[in-house]
């Protein structure tokens, strides 16, 4: 590979810088006493031990990340059975197609129309059942829903990876399917599994649009309260909150970044 | 389904097949197959395809007094989001359907320009340390939209430096921020869908055959040229897979022109967002839901038409 320009150089770490400005003035706020204003009043953590007492932001806490947890939970096994059953069984080219883009149809529509439709079948589900009333469960379901597919493309990418000398040298040893799937296969598979269920609970735990349209009054979650509060005029806390959530995605994408890469 | 015929035992009575070592019946496999792929087929059908259809359908019903829905078929949403109101035409519908058009179009272009050099910086990296640039690209791509919307608030915020420095620029009237604005849009559009395009473009871009670029500079090519035919097309299967990460999500994107556009400047997204919420008009959000995604595929159409050809991922 070439040396990059001294242009290139520049352009290149001007584009990072400009990626990171926002999230670090987040987090610098949060240390800041000022509570309104751009000017440094001295450091403080006073908004950070008032957000740890805030009794309505630690339930929603709970709520985000019981929503996060079950979510994935159940994205994490459906995502990868369909990579597994996609990937390793002769479908026809006709079944195979169809399979594929529905499974990455959430990928490639934008996530208001998933929101919007899961609106309206809820909706019209409601009439048959009140389960479907706008709530925790809707929003798991509509969670799961685009995580699956990030589940099965993780899983999938590494599957195609891993090669079928392994499972064939298992059946030479006579090993039955069971078996391979439990000796052989899920232990190979498991840190693109782990990659894909951690990218999985990052995206629901900033899921937003989704959220916003299936939630109901008693189901709200982080990323909707932080909403409702920079449309009301934002306090301290806030900045508080969304450092601490920045560092919880550093460590997830980080987490996910080395075990996605490990060896088999 | 190759593999099956190639495979020696398939002189053996047909129905025994040896699949990648396992010697079993096709019937048995395909079992097997669906076992796996059922449980995620039912979801997706039930949560995906059905609730898809259940929008198209209700794009032709009728809204009711209380926001309900009334099955009698009509057009007439359809004819609203062509601008057709109760008090005669007015272009607002389209004025936002093209400015997402717009925004959408200029944040892909605006992101590939920026993308360019990050990607060739970061290919240019000695091996061990590019996952970690990369994974710097990455991060601000998982972090929550609303707080980064909320974080270019408070840097375009009139008493922020970046704001005073435009102002004595003479950008800006003194005193005035930079949001709501075009400009904010932009800018956060920007910094939203950067990540989009960088991942995909770097992966063409470390695989780049520099003996081409190098005969194009032999053959005496300047730098345009250099570019257009020994790094372009080499390229363009990491930019198209960018141009659809970026342009689909912006095309529907809401969270950002809400926040940093005051509402003021509405796209198709904000106008969606409001039927399902405050005005509680689902016919007609499903039928700009629909107008959504048929404006999406004619972009991405007409991409593919003027970009070679390219095929998709």
């Amino acid at each position: 590979m070439k040396r990059a320009h001294p242009l290139t150089t520049t352009f290149a770490l001007s584009a990072l810088a400009f990626l990171y400005l926002p999230l670090l003035a987040v987090v610098v706020f949060s240390f800041n006493s000022a509570k309104f204003g751009f000017n440094w009043e001295g450091f403080t953590l006073e908004w950070y031990q008032k957000l740890f007492k805030n009794e309505q932001i630690l339930e929603l806490t709970q709520n985000t990340l019981f929503l996060a947890l079950v979510s994935t939970a159940i994205a994490t096994v459906l995502g990868t059975a369909l990579a597994l059953g996609l990937e390793r069984y002769p479908w026809g080219r006709r079944m195979r197609a169809s399979l594929e883009t529905a499974l990455y149809l959430p990928v490639v529509t934008p996530d208001i129309i998933l929101a919007a439709a899961l609106v309206v079948i809820f909706g019209i589900l409601q009439t048959v059942s009140s389960v479907f009333q706008p709530g925790m469960l809707t929003m798991i379901i509509g969670h799961v829903t685009f995580q699956i597919a990030f589940v099965a493309l993780v899983v999938q990418s590494r599957l195609a990876g891993l090669g079928r000398e392994l499972e064939e040298a298992a059946y030479d040893l006579y090993s039955s399917y069971p078996d391979l799937l439990r000796r052989v296969l899920l232990p190979l598979l498991a840190p693109g599994i782990a990659a894909g269920a951690m990218l999985a609970f990052t995206l629901s735990l900033h899921g937003f649009i989704i959220s916003l349209f299936t939630a109901g009054p008693s189901s709200q979650t982080l990323p909707l309260f932080i909403y409702a509060s920079v449309k009301r005029g934002i306090s301290p806390e806030i900045h508080a909150l969304s450092s601490l959530m920045l560092l919880a995605t550093l460590v997830l994408v980080l987490g996910s970044e080395r075990l996605s890469r490990r060896k088999a | 389904m190759t593999a099956l015929k190639k495979t020696p035992s398939n002189t053996a009575p047909s129905r025994f097949v040896v699949w990648y070592g396992e010697l079993t019946t096709s019937g048995k496999l395909g079992r097997r197959g669906w076992l796996f792929a059922l449980p995620g087929v039912l979801w997706l059908l039930l949560f995906l395809i059905l609730p898809g259809l259940a929008v198209v359908a209700v794009s032709f019903a009728e809204r009711g007094q209380y926001g309900d829905i009334q099955w009698n078929f009509t057009l007439e949403n359809y004819s609203r989001a062509a601008g057709n109101g109760i008090f005669g035409w007015s272009a607002d519908t389209l004025l936002a359907l093209a400015r997402s058009l717009w925004t959408a179009g200029l944040t892909t272009v605006l992101s590939i320009l920026l993308a360019f050099p990050l990607a060739f910086f970061i290919a240019s990296r000695p091996e061990k340390s590019r996952y970690l640039w990369l994974t710097l690209v990455i991060v601000p791509f998982w972090t929550n939209l609303v707080i980064r919307a909320y974080a270019w608030m408070l840097l375009l915020s009139p008493e922020s430096p970046i704001t005073r420095a435009a102002s004595s620029l003479g950008l800006v009237e003194a005193g005035a921020a930079l949001y709501p604005s075009d400009f904010a849009i932009a800018v956060g559009m920007l910094s939203t869908f950067l990540p989009f395009v960088v991942l995909p473009l770097y992966s063409s871009v470390e695989r780049l055959d520099w003996s081409q670029v190098e005969a194009a500079q032999d053959l005496y090519g300047r730098g345009i040229r250099v570019f257009m035919h020994g790094i372009l097309p080499q390229v363009l299967p990491g930019l198209t897979v960018a141009v659809i990460l970026t342009f689909v999500p912006a095309m529907g994107m809401f969270v950002i022109p809400d926040l940093l556009g005051g509402g003021k400047f509405l796209l198709v997204g904000n106008l969606i967002q409001q039927q399902f919420g405050s005005s509680r008009d689902w016919p007609y959000g499903a039928a700009l839901s629909l107008v959504l995604v048929l404006l999406t595929l004619v972009g991405l159409h007409y991409y593919r038409k003027y970009g070679k050809g390219v095929e998709l991922v």
